[in-house]
């Protein structure tokens, strides 16, 4: 069979839906069932999203602007990872990209920092 | 481990790209440290002085024909040409951005996160200075287009689409009035942007499991040579077309268009109609004719048809609008189709052809918003086509211009429109596309019939109480005038140096 | 089979060519730009533009005599350069050219200066010798173009000028209709010319006239048809014929000098020109003469008929004018000979029709802008000099010898009795009875403007003569409505040879003799025109009658109008509706709307209305599974 090489493929695809599957209909069985206001909310998160609240549905945005920063870095970890793995055959050009790259990733950190986004208040 | 290979970069011929990164960062260190007041004009010259140090390197390389950064990016005669032409457009419209004659603090938001309505909406709109990160988001942005027309395999394409597609997203949502609208258009546009950017992701998949590579050499290669099921092919060509084809406003992944168009901000409208439009059919015609030319005899009656429909909604939608802004998006989307028929010429003389059209439209639809940033009243601008009634009698040298521009896209002759229409046509009837020329020829006169409607409501009817003045342009607003109705007239009365120019640029490198 | 085309290089004075079209478009851009300063002595400014290029015309016109080869070019610069296709903005200078040129500025200057009257106390009399002046540039350049994209050039210059002009009191909703109308006409004919154009192109790779015209015997005869029928849609939108003749009469809503010199005299014998500049391409396929004498013919007899039934008096000038064209695509259909009787039926026409409109027009000009010939009568007496310019200018058009329209209409008459078989019966005869209706209904305008009793509206007391700077062009117009005729059929045929081809030494034989065909034309008209005379001579009734049904179908322009709108208005509509629905709401709109109109429910019905992002998505997904599904159809075989 050709398709011999795309066989695991398909388990692997039938694995993940059937796993999803369960999960989903395997929790109303096993779950404890103890509601309050707070667990029947859309995702349990503290804001509602519907009906808005007054004022405009307006949430605090500091969560997000740390959350964004820290994938910013995060991403930054990612790439210095295989870089140091292979410094030595990548060498001085190698040093020197990666020195522009942090530098970047600096530059959009003082902006943030300089135009108030660390500042909690 | 094996031993890494660097690949050779040509610094002189990425140099443009390179120079526009590095004062777009620098914009975003200034943003960071100087104090408010200094900010705009730093920004601004710092982002003209790096567009045309760019456009020099360009003039001064344009003999290079190189494939460089491991044939990542092909500098060939179709990338210089269509990377001065963003250049020139880019430049035209940071003028428009950049001027804060007509509106006190310009055209943009101060800060676009404060809530619409409000009192301190009231008070940002009518006191604050806008917004200055639109300088190094649009220098961001002309910096990837410059990037996705240069690039030569699939996946530097997918970054540069994203490069330019994220600060304009951006930068539609900060208009300074309208900021509902503005917002809206900017998360249509965002979705539907990222919506079509899958598309096209996962058309760079299937090619690459067709191909084993997404160099457009490779492609190209196993394209002609590959003895496997085309399956992967067609489905990933036909998904990386759709992916362009929305940034090019073809039908039916044109239904962005007027919404992003009318909500954004106009001089913003102003770039997306131009440098986006040069960028994406860049795009287009290198991979049509650089890595899947091999299968151009089956792609071309579906991109036809395609370009027809595109051709024809554009056209009769626009006759129905009653907002300039939206009668210009179904114009453009009208023009895409145009275009379309120029790219599939599949020639030397539809490159060509295709390349005069794009510099040529861009300089006009740039002045038109430049012209619909001047027609306001208390509220911003009167974009409303029954406010135009009668602008001939209030401001006759501005309803000229706005004349000669819509003459332009009717296609009228001696304005540039003819000759682009012209020369595109002419390359399609060539390859024998006859049909796409009639549709091409019927459809635009078809629409020569909305621009007319305008031009006789703005001479021919009495100014009422509503018909808003005219603002006197800002120094910066005049030269983006003047030189678009100045290209459109030179382009249109002795087309011919662009013409060699177009045809001399007019081989890609492999 | 024709012979070689070569035109020499322009050299001398006739290197100065261009400012015949340069001066016109300097006074306009001056009359436009300069705004309200130019309010003063704009209309003299354009007055003399026109007269300046009118002398120039005459010069260039008498140094053309004096070459042996009396065709000079003249390549100013390279217009269009992309791969094979080339384009020259070049002149051409010959006999045909010239004789368009002194009728466009010569007639062109006496309504100028009749303008100049008409016009007074109209605001806007600036800007409308502004757009005049354009028109006249345009004009210009589309008859003296060397290849056919100047030509189409001037051809969309002369239709914007023209929009502009009818829509120009546009605070008239029917001057706006109009305007609208002649506009859409007009593009469904451009859109064919364009495409001949591109056709030409492609088939001999140049729109040079000469290069055209001599590769023609080369191209397939299919192919020749196709490119000439195209031609011929060009002409006839742009020349109110069949079947785009709808638009003409509905023009007359602009100024009356509008309507003598572009919608008479010269615009919308552009078509003439353009059938006649390419007979080489007529004459390589006969279907397609037939095509054109047809078209002639039939638009020839729409024009009178319909003529008969109207009663505003710049509607039947409008009518006769459709009607008179189609005796110059009759003529220029014939071809051979016929080709340079064409021409001098047109420039014939160009001095008795302008003169009738400008007396239509100083006759409105003393009655309160009225038109409805059934409130006028007995004006004779009142305005003298109308009168008398005006019935030479009737006797002219209705061809009574020795007057012009005698001398241009009757060889077209005779030519077409001359074609082989039962053709010529067919068409002669057609163009004869056209000649008799002509007379009836332009004796009924005569009579019931200016004889019988008075049956005016009770504001007007004393029409008054109009101001001698009016009347004067209609004197001038009147001497040539006499003269022109008998010198032009003389001479012109002869002078026209190197442009249409010499055609003296060819043998024709009518189905009559040709004594005979013109004794009968002569008593068709005298008959026409006798029972108008009859039948009006004591005024006529006030209101309109009910009659029956050729009358009221005549009245209703012979439905070509309810024809329009079935054929092109209303599917038109519903093509825009469609897609303004499809394009609001996307395709699960279309999906709703159907959910809608079964379900009934009124909040499906609300969902219509929005233009979420989830529509366009849909229609976005909608669009790429087509795409996707017509290039993996194309692969499997399905589409090839």
């Amino acid at each position: 069979m050709s398709l011999s090489p795309y066989v695991p493929i398909i388990g692997m695809f039938a694995l993940a839906a059937g796993f999803a599957v369960m999960s989903v209909a395997i929790a109303p069985f096993l779950g404890p069932r103890r509601f309050n206001k707070a667990k029947l909310a859309a995702y349990e998160c503290g804001i509602e999203p519907s009906p808005e609240p007054i004022g405009g549905g307006r949430v605090p945005v500091k969560f997000y602007l740390t959350a964004m920063l820290f994938i910013v870095f995060d991403i930054e970890i990612i790439f210095l990872y295989p870089w140091a793995v292979s410094f030595d055959s990548l060498g001085l050009f190698g040093f020197v990209e990666m020195l522009l790259f942090i530098g970047t990733v600096f530059i959009a950190y003082a902006y943030v920092w300089r135009r108030g986004g660390l500042d909690w208040d | 481990m094996e031993d890494l290979s660097l690949p050779k970069i040509d610094y002189a011929a990425v140099a443009p790209m390179l120079i526009l990164f590095g004062v777009a960062c620098v914009g975003v260190l200034f943003e960071g440290v100087l104090p408010k007041a200094a900010r705009r004009v730093t920004q601004l010259v710092l982002a003209l002085l790096g567009l045309v140090a760019a456009l020099s390197v360009i003039v001064w390389q344009s003999d290079t024909r190189v494939l460089t950064a491991g044939g990542a990016v092909a500098i060939d005669g179709p990338t210089l040409f269509l990377q001065g032409a963003i250049i020139v457009l880019g430049i035209m419209a940071l003028l428009l951005i950049g001027d804060r004659a007509m509106e006190h603090g310009g055209a943009f938001v101060a800060q676009a996160a404060i809530t619409v309505g409000s009192e301190a909406d009231r008070k940002q709109a009518v006191k604050e200075q806008g917004a200055t990160e639109v300088y190094p988001l649009t220098v961001f942005a002309i910096a990837g287009m410059l990037l996705f027309v240069a690039a030569n395999d699939l996946l530097t394409m997918f970054v540069a689409l994203e490069v330019f597609s994220l600060p304009l997203y951006l930068l539609c949502a900060l208009a300074r009035r309208r900021r509902l609208l503005s917002q809206e258009a900017a998360l249509k546009y965002f979705l539907l942007g990222a919506y079509a950017s899958a598309f096209f992701l996962f058309g760079v998949a299937l090619v690459y499991g067709f191909a084993g590579g997404v160099e457009f050499g490779t492609i190209h290669d196993s394209v002609t040579e590959s003895t496997q099921s085309t399956v992967l092919l067609y489905a990933g060509l036909a998904m990386i077309a759709i992916g362009l084809l929305f940034k090019a406003a073809a039908a039916p992944f044109h239904v962005w268009t007027p919404d992003v168009y009318q909500g954004a901000p106009t001089p913003i409208t102003g770039l997306m109609a131009a440098c986006t439009k040069v960028a994406a059919f860049g795009g287009l015609l290198r991979v049509l004719y650089v890595g899947f030319d091999g299968v151009a005899w089956d792609y071309t009656p579906i991109l036809g048809v395609v370009a027809v429909l595109t051709m024809l909604i554009g056209a009769v939608l626009a006759v129905t609008q009653t907002d300039i802004k939206r009668l210009l998006a179904y114009s453009s989307i009208a023009n895409a189709g145009y275009l379309l028929v120029g790219v599939l010429a599949l020639s030397k003389d539809g490159l060509s052809s295709t390349m005069f059209y794009l510099v040529a439209y861009g300089f006009t639809v740039i002045a038109a918003f430049g012209v619909v940033t001047l027609v306001r009243d208390a509220d911003g601008e009167a974009t409303h086509l029954s406010r135009w009634a009668g602008l001939g009698r209030r401001s006759p040298l501005y309803a000229g211009i706005f004349t000669f521009i819509l003459l332009a896209f009717a296609g009228i002759p001696l304005t540039s429109g003819f000759i682009a229409k012209f020369a595109v046509f002419g390359a399609a009837l060539d390859s024998g596309e006859a049909w796409l020329v009639v549709f091409g020829v019927v459809t635009s006169m078809l629409l020569a019939f909305p621009y007319l409607r305008v031009v006789v409501m703005m001479w021919l009817s009495e100014p009422g109480e509503s018909t808003p003045t005219v603002s006197i342009p800002g120094g910066l607003t005049a030269a983006a005038l003047v030189i678009g109705v100045v290209a459109t007239l030179v382009l249109g009365v002795a087309p011919a140096p662009l013409l060699d120019l177009t045809t001399s640029a007019a081989d890609f490198v492999r | 089979m024709h012979d070689t085309v070569e035109y020499a290089h322009a050299s001398g004075l006739l290197s100065s060519v261009w400012l015949l079209i340069a001066i016109p478009l300097a006074s306009a851009a001056i009359l436009l730009l300069l705004g309200k300063r130019a309010d003063k002595w704009g209309h003299w400014l354009g007055v003399a533009s026109v007269g300046v290029s009118f002398v120039l015309g005459l010069t260039y016109f008498f140094q053309l005599r004096g070459l042996d080869n009396r065709a000079v070019e003249l390549s100013l610069f390279d217009y269009i350069e992309v791969g094979s296709l080339h384009v020259d903005f070049g002149l051409l200078f010959d006999p045909l050219s010239a004789v368009f040129v002194l009728l466009i500025t010569g007639v062109g200057s006496l309504i100028h200066l009749y303008a100049v009257g008409y016009m007074e106390h109209d605001a806007g009399r600036r800007r409308f010798f502004g757009y005049f002046n354009l028109f006249v540039a345009a004009m210009l350049l589309l008859v003296l173009g060397n290849n056919f994209v100047m030509l189409y050039i001037g051809w969309e210059g002369v239709g914007l000028a023209s929009y502009l002009l009818i829509s120009f009191w546009v605070e008239r909703p029917s001057a706006a209709t109009a305007g609208k109308k002649a506009f859409l006409m007009n593009r469904v004919g451009d859109a064919g010319f364009a495409i001949a154009i591109f056709l030409m192109f492609a088939q001999l790779g140049t729109t040079q006239y000469d290069e055209v015209f001599n590769g023609i015997g080369a191209v397939a005869s299919g192919t020749v048809l196709i490119m000439g029928l195209l031609l011929l849609l060009g002409a006839t939108g742009k020349s109110g014929q069949f079947p785009l003749q709808a638009w003409l009469p509905d023009a007359m809503e602009g100024p009356t000098p509008v309507s003598a010199l572009i919608h008479a005299a010269t615009m919308v014998t552009a078509g003439v020109y353009l059938i006649a500049r390419s007979n080489p391409i007529f004459t390589a396929n006969e279907t397609l003469q037939t095509v054109v004498v047809s078209v002639g013919a039939l638009t020839l007899l729409i024009g009178c008929i319909i003529g008969c039934a109207k009663d505003d008096i710049k509607r039947v000038l409008a009518w006769s004018t459709v009607s008179q064209i189609g005796y110059m695509f009759l003529g220029v259909g014939l071809g051979g000979a016929a080709y340079a009787l064409a021409i001098v039926h047109l420039l014939a026409h160009g001095f008795f029709k302008a003169g009738l409109f400008l007396g239509a027009g100083s006759v409105m000009h003393g009655m309160h802008d009225q038109t409805d010939i059934r409130r006028f009568g007995g004006l004779w007496r009142y305005m003298r000099i109308t009168w008398a310019t005006f019935g030479l200018a009737w006797l002219a058009i209705i061809g009574l010898p020795p007057l012009s329209g005698f001398f241009s209409k009757e060889p077209i008459i005779v030519a077409a009795y001359e074609r082989e078989g039962w053709t010529a019966w067919l068409f002669g005869t057609a163009a004869l009875i056209g000649a008799g209706v002509t007379a009836f209904y332009m004796t009924r305008l005569f009579v019931l403007t200016f004889h019988g009793p008075k049956r005016w509206t009770e504001d007007i007391d004393h029409p008054h003569e109009s101001p001698p700077v009016m009347t004067v062009p209609l004197v001038l117009l009147a001497v040539g409505s006499v003269a022109a005729g008998g010198l032009m059929a003389s001479s012109v045929p002869d002078w026209l040879v190197p442009a249409l081809g010499d055609h003296s030494g060819e043998e024709v034989h009518a189905v009559m003799s040709h004594g005979l065909i013109t004794a009968l034309s002569i008593v068709v008209t005298l008959l026409g025109a006798g029972l108008a005379y009859a039948l009006f001579r004591n005024g006529t009734a006030l209101q309109e009658q009910p009659a029956g049904p050729v009358v009221t179908a005549a009245r209703r322009n012979l439905y070509a109008d309810a024809f329009n709108e079935a054929v092109f208005e209303k599917p038109g509509i519903f093509l825009t509706r469609a897609l303004v629905f499809l394009d609001n709401r996307g395709i699960d709109g279309l999906v709703n709307g159907l959910a809608a109109a079964v379900g009934g429910g009124s909040s499906r019905l609300r969902r219509l209305q929005t233009g979420f992002v989830r529509s366009y998505a849909m229609s976005m997904l909608t669009g790429a599974l087509l795409v996707v599904a017509a290039f993996l159809a194309l692969q499997l075989g399905w589409l090839a």
